[in-house]
């Protein structure tokens, strides 16, 4: 996007100048944010290790298969793509408010913060109703010789291994840490979205009173930027850990 | 394009693009490696669906979902968040320290398998099960 013309053999580290010449602001930023990486990356990691030391795990195209007003139609991976690609798109809705900030456009920056925002909350309403069906569900599973209906919690996993029961196929409890680790990352990052959809809005009224204009530059709308675009960063390995592998 | 004076932290203004081909560009990108994981994920789906499921087959798909996600995790971080723009200092501090993933990675995906070995031989005090319990995967359709 931006190219910097820099003069070769510039002494960054002989002081009076920022070596990474870049705002105190935004390089914390970066840093606070590479240590969330870190923190999703233990919870992921984590989620894995318990993953390959069970012999049984959940598929993830027999849990999430649902979709809104689609019944009981069976469509794998098909409400998560619309997830992704919600904030996919909202990434760039973003992207181009930095991009019309950087030009000191008003105007557009409040039009793409706006469609950011409804982005977000889009994404929010999306978990909201996944996991509403999640815990609400209801399916067979054979417990101690008997047939219990439940739902996927923190403390219920229906999805375990599959045995004969009355000449039928039942399922039988799976690994109890899946509920933990799905609602629990999930939760972690819905709570990422949720918090930078109040950063972007906080952005959009500060927009809106003009406080970028008076300070003649619309740095904190980058700053606004990298941390959405964290939380897609952090959905894109989301995606890959819980729905496809 | 004006300068602005952001801050005086920052010696060389950067001159920002004037146009948004290269964001709509990465979007494509995004969106296309978005839809081939999808069609690997369809295809590790379908294959499971089958009467002998072909694990090394799912494996290598596996494998190359992760190697597209690092992708997708490039130009996120590189053209929508602009690090590539940064000067190389800045890029290397926070680059090198990511690195530690690798470690972290390997290390505790090796330490669940041995605990998985451990689980299925008593802690080796058994012989392994050349079958795993788990029984022979039943597509259940949608919902019971």
């Amino acid at each position: 996007m931006s190219t910097t013309a820099i003069p070769a053999g510039t002494k960054w580290w002989s002081g009076g100048k920022s070596p990474f010449n870049a705002s105190y602001g935004k390089v914390m930023m970066w840093y606070f944010l590479m240590s969330d990486a870190f923190t999703f990356g233990a919870f992921l990691i984590s989620y894995g290790t318990i993953r390959f030391s069970v012999n049984h795990w959940a598929d993830p195209n027999h849990v999430f298969n649902a979709f809104p007003f689609a019944g009981h139609a069976n469509l794998p991976l098909a409400f998560v793509s619309l997830m992704t690609f919600i904030l996919i798109f909202s990434s760039v809705t973003m992207v181009l408010a930095v991009h019309e900030g950087h030009k000191m456009n008003r105007k557009g920056v409040e039009k793409y913060m706006i469609l950011t925002i409804i982005g977000g909350l889009a994404f929010l309403g999306c978990q909201a109703w996944e996991w509403t069906h999640l815990i609400t569900g209801d399916h067979a599973v054979l417990v101690n010789g008997q047939i219990e209906h439940w739902g996927t919690t923190v403390s219920k996993n229906p999805w375990g291994p599959e045995v004969m029961f009355n000449g039928q196929e039942v399922a039988t409890p799976g690994p109890i840490a899946f509920g933990g680790y799905f609602f629990g990352i999930t939760g972690f990052h819905g709570f990422h979205v949720f918090s930078g959809v109040i950063i972007n809005i906080v952005m959009y009224i500060k927009t809106k009173l003009g406080h970028f204009d008076e300070r003649g530059h619309y740095e904190m709308i980058e700053k606004a930027g990298l941390y959405w675009h964290f939380v897609d960063l952090v959905w894109v390995f989301v995606f890959l850990c819980f729905y496809l592998i | 394009m004006s300068q602005h004076t952001i801050s005086p932290e920052i010696t060389f203004a950067p001159e920002h693009a004037s146009g948004t081909k290269k964001i709509w560009k990465t979007f494509w990108i995004l969106s296309i490696i978005t839809i081939i994981e999808l069609g690997l994920g369809l295809a590790i789906y379908n294959i499971h669906k089958g009467e002998h499921p072909n694990a090394m087959l799912v494996l290598f798909f596996k494998g190359v979902v992760c190697i597209l996600t690092i992708a997708k995790a490039y130009y996120i971080v590189s053209i929508f968040m602009h690090l590539g723009d940064e000067v190389r200092n800045m890029i290397m501090t926070i680059v090198v320290p990511l690195c530690l993933f690798i470690w972290f990675i390997i290390a505790f995906l090796w330490d669940g398998n041995s605990w998985k070995n451990m689980r299925n031989t008593n802690g080796g005090s058994r012989p392994a099960q050349t079958e795993q319990v788990a029984p022979a995967h039943v597509e259940k359709g949608a919902k019971e």
